[in-house]
């Protein structure tokens, strides 16, 4: 992990929240006591990088800790640990692709390759400041792999082709599809099902019971088979009941 | 159920209180347990592994920072848990995090300030490999700014976060703190800005490692080539334990002491950093001034024309006292003076309005610096002790953030580092029912009236009010003396006590110094206004070149705080002795010297040849009680019966002026400060801090 620092530069002299987002705010800090706003600070960093075209400025943290009346020093600490918090400038559309060990070996790196060729190295924004990349840590579709996460969509069981033609669409503004980029519905099976394809598993034509003739007839189960105590038997464990005073009223 | 738990440790069983800690425990036994990020007056953080102990039975070392003796178990036999400090299974985990700290750690001990004095290098002769076993690249980090006192070197960094620690609850200024994470953690102020705590400096001696080490005194000396000597501090009135670093002529650095009653192990930054003043605009031999230019000359010379200018009168002669006064000296030129018949003595130069009823206990902190922790009401009145009392107000801050301390301003409404409620910025508040309502239902209230109170012209009637105060609201009751001054000046309260007061008759220091008097003598009076003298003869004795030599027709030299064995009362009337640790520059000599020669001289000679028999008298004779007869402690609630007679008579009553600052420059308020280029730097920041930058 390289040194995060903000772009100082890039950030500006200043930020405000979207009227619209003051809502959210709201709702979040909502959840914690009067006394305990700081809790807020993570729901409130992630608003602000939204409303920060994806990236957090140091402006937008500096709001962030004077309205829950924090030190800077506090909230630049968290801003800094957690790697979703992006302290330089991203394209309007950030691709993480993701570059652990299940979606290295269904090819990774050949995607790597593609946004490399496409848009650049690892947190360049494009000209147009459409695009951007970054590889990030697993992202937990690892059945899908590999897959790459766009802004808030996944985009799962990529080729360098599927990956290239998204990324076009994606700076020319046209609509693109979240999910599997193959013929599979979410985490199914490729290209249909292979188990389980008898239809008389699920006709209900199999649930009659098939009774073997001349069975001897099975036992009736003693109550210690069945886990029961026996009647009257001592118990191992002592319980002790409450007294009146231990019971808080 | 019991509050204590039976341990054995390393086959010795002990006894300890529950909420022990495992090392506290541990130390109670007798163990030495190695630590980095532990600190007794700082939270347990527990992230630097290095005080692993074995506890039978238990699958992995403990933390013994961070484990509560309640919460171990009994041995299944109801045997007390057993715990090894000792052992090779203490030994090996110990070795482990050792090795770990070192992978990144230089070897840069050669040139690090903290060779010789690095907990780091001392425990790892005791737990460090003589070889590495890790052959990537060192990690490599940025050094931070963190201001003109702090040098960083983050590389050493070994992440204990004491300073983020001690810069919060301690200082109470969140400015350090650690950013990202694992291997890229760094520590740092908040985009690198300079610290503004004035109790930064504590964070050097925190640092169990070479990250943060003194940039003053930077590749200055090694410890071991050191003179150490035990003193007082004087930049304020506390009289903080320190220990004075010098090698040959020089001091090279000083350093807290411990003294859990007034500054626990802390210092504030001008206390520490001063150290340069020492050695720059210092007054080494005597001058007098021929045709408006000072030249200079030899003592007897100096003492000559002494002698020429007080022969103007008694009458015609005022002697003001400054701030760094030693009682030895104000002692003996109160002797002096009063021998020549001078009533014009004062040793107040801000013009305060105490001292004068007679009784010792309306000029002292008779609460003590320590009672704040058992008071739980705190009235601050025209006092700001952030920066009149630095490490004071850290222990306030502490009974507020531990304890169940309240506290209410009368004065302008600084940031302290704790909430407070603010009930007025003129003394006419001390009126108000908003007053009398804060120490409803307080058993331990503590009032305490600042300088810039009492230096107003309503000064008396503010203390008179504020002590009758006192005595309404119980403040003042058996056992607890809840009211006090805080002063700013170290040489204040001995000097009173040594009754530098005007005699009866005589003139107070803005009559002395307003220009009718043909010849003033000044003590290292230099923050008093000296612009009104008039063609007034100046005799200036003390120190520095500063306002008061510029304007002086005789110059004579005395010794600095660190250059005299000499004794200070604080603002509690706590008697102490400073050390000397240099000798005195050029041909200084010690203030009472000064006045002993000056007294051969005019012919009425002082009853004391050396500073011993001087200080003898002050004690007075067995049995016989003066304020000096003490040493080393306060005299806190004896001063009861005195502070419950009835307060002196005030002319006037309360003015509605709001209160000013009694300091308005943390870093210059004496000379030995405005003489230090450390000093300067701290205050041009400071004050920069206060005006908004252009935007670029």
């Amino acid at each position: 992990m390289a040194l995060r620092r903000f772009d100082l530069e890039a950030g500006g002299d200043s930020f405000a929240f979207r009227s619209e987002t003051e809502e959210k705010i709201a709702f979040w800090r909502g959840k914690y006591p009067a006394d305990k706003q700081r809790s807020a600070v993570i729901p409130l960093l992630w608003l602000a990088q939204k409303d920060n075209n994806g990236w957090l400025s140091e402006p937008a943290m500096r709001e962030v800790a004077n309205r829950l009346e924090m030190p800077y020093i506090r909230v630049y600490e968290v801003a800094t640990f957690y790697t979703m918090f992006r302290l330089q400038p991203v394209g309007k559309f950030h691709v993480q692709l993701c570059g652990t060990t299940p979606c290295q070996l269904r090819g990774a790196e050949s995607l790597k390759d593609v946004c490399t060729k496409e848009i650049g190295k690892a947190m360049y924004v494009t000209d147009d400041k459409r695009l951007s990349w970054e590889e990030v840590e697993c992202l937990g579709a690892c059945v899908n792999a590999p897959m790459v996460q766009i802004n808030d969509d996944f985009f799962e069981d990529l080729t360098p082709e599927s990956l290239s033609a998204i990324l076009g669409r994606l700076r020319h503004g046209a609509e693109v599809t979240p999910g599997p980029q193959i013929d599979r519905v979410n985490s199914a099976p490729e290209g249909g099902t292979t188990v389980l394809t008898d239809a008389s598993l699920f006709d209900g034509s199999r649930t009659r019971v098939a009774l073997l003739p001349n069975l001897p007839k099975p036992p009736e189960p003693t109550p210690e088979a069945a886990g029961l105590p026996q009647a009257g038997s001592p118990t191992i464990t002592k319980r002790e009941e409450p007294a009146s005073k231990d019971i808080k009223s | 159920m019991s509050d204590t738990y039976k341990l054995n440790i390393d086959g010795v069983e002990v006894e300890v209180p529950k909420a022990y800690t495992l090392m506290q425990a541990c130390e109670e036994a007798g163990a030495e347990i190695p630590r980095f990020c532990y600190h007794e007056r700082l939270s347990v953080a527990g992230n630097c592994r290095m005080c692993l102990v074995e506890w039978e039975g238990a699958p992995k070392p403990l933390a013994s920072c961070a484990q509560i003796v309640g919460d171990l178990r009994p041995n299944r036999d109801g045997s007390p848990p057993v715990i090894r400090t000792r052992g090779a299974y203490v030994e090996k985990a110990r070795k482990g995090v050792m090795e770990f700290l070192l992978i990144n750690h230089p070897l840069d001990c050669p040139i690090c300030d903290q060779g010789g004095e690095c907990d780091l290098q001392d425990q790892a002769v005791a737990y460090g490999r003589s070889d590495s076993r890790y052959d990537e690249n060192k990690r490599a980090v940025e050094d931070k700014n963190m201001g003109p006192l702090v040098k960083t070197i983050m590389t050493r960094c070994i992440q204990c976060t004491r300073c983020v620690r001690f810069v919060a609850e301690v200082a109470g200024v969140e400015e350090i703190g650690m950013i990202s994470r694992g291997e890229s953690a760094e520590i740092t102020t908040y985009l690198e800005k300079s610290l503004t705590s004035e109790l930064s400096g504590n964070v050097i001696d925190l640092c169990p490692v070479g990250a943060l080490t003194s940039k003053p005194y930077a590749f200055n000396a090694r410890p071991w080539e050191l003179r150490k000597t035990s003193s007082i501090d004087v930049m304020d009135a506390m009289g903080a334990a320190i220990r004075i670093d010098a090698k040959g002529d020089a001091v090279m650095r000083i350093l807290p002491e411990t003294n859990e009653e007034i500054n626990e192990e802390w210092l504030s930054d001008k206390s520490r950093f001063v150290w340069d003043g020492l050695a720059r605009q210092r007054l080494d031999r005597p001058y007098v001034r021929r045709n408006g230019k000072l030249h200079p000359v030899t003592w007897p010379e100096a003492l000559d024309a002494v002698k020429a200018a007080l022969s103007v009168g008694a009458d015609q002669i005022g002697v003001v006292a400054g701030d760094l006064i030693e009682v030895e000296q104000a002692k003996a030129a109160l002797d002096f003076f009063r021998g020549l018949g001078v009533r014009n003595t004062d040793c107040r130069p801000a013009g305060a309005q105490y001292g004068t009823s007679g009784v010792r206990e309306h000029y002292l902190l008779n609460p003590t610096l320590t009672g704040v922790e058992e008071a739980d009401a705190l009235l601050l009145i025209g006092a700001n002790p952030r920066v009149e009392a630095a490490v004071w107000n850290a222990r306030i801050r502490k009974s507020w953030l531990w304890g169940n301390l309240k506290v209410a301003v009368i004065g302008e409404a600084a940031e302290l580092t704790y909430p407070y409620t603010h009930l007025g910025t003129s003394p006419e508040a001390l009126n108000g029912g908003a007053v009398r309502d804060f120490f409803k239902g307080a058993k331990r209230a503590m009032i305490v009236v600042g300088e810039a109170a009492a230096c107003r012209s309503d000064g008396a009637a503010i203390l008179a009010a504020a002590l009758s105060m006192a005595q309404e609201t119980g403040a003042v009751s058996d056992g607890w003396a809840g009211f006090g001054m805080l002063h700013t000046a170290a040489g204040r309260v001995g000097a009173l006590d040594a009754g530098f007061i005007p005699a009866e008759g005589g003139r107070a220091t803005k009559d002395i110094l307003g220009g009718a008097l043909k010849t003033v003598v000044l003590l290292g009076a230099d923050e008093a206004d000296l612009s009104q003298l008039g063609p007034a003869q100046v005799i200036y004795v003390g120190s520095h070149g500063d306002a008061g030599a510029a304007r002086a027709d005789i110059v004579l030299p005395c010794a600095a705080y660190s250059e005299i064995t000499a004794t200070y009362v604080n603002t509690e009337g706590r008697v102490q002795m400073t050390t000397r640790a240099v000798q005195p520059k050029g041909e200084a000599r010690e203030g009472w010297a000064i006045f002993r020669a000056l007294s051969g001289v005019t012919g009425k000679v002082l009853a004391y040849d050396t500073a011993d028999e001087l200080r003898t008298l002050l004690r007075g004779r067995t049995g016989q009680n003066t304020a000096f007869s003490g040493r080393g402690y306060a005299p806190g609630s004896k001063g009861v019966p005195a502070l419950l007679a009835a307060p002196p008579p005030a002319a006037g009553g309360l003015g509605n002026a709001p209160f000013s600052r009694a300091i308005a420059d943390f870093y210059l308020t004496n000379p030995i400060a405005r003489a230090s280029r450390t000093m300067a730097e701290c205050s041009a920041l400071a004050t920069s801090l206060d005006t908004a930058v252009a935007a670029e």
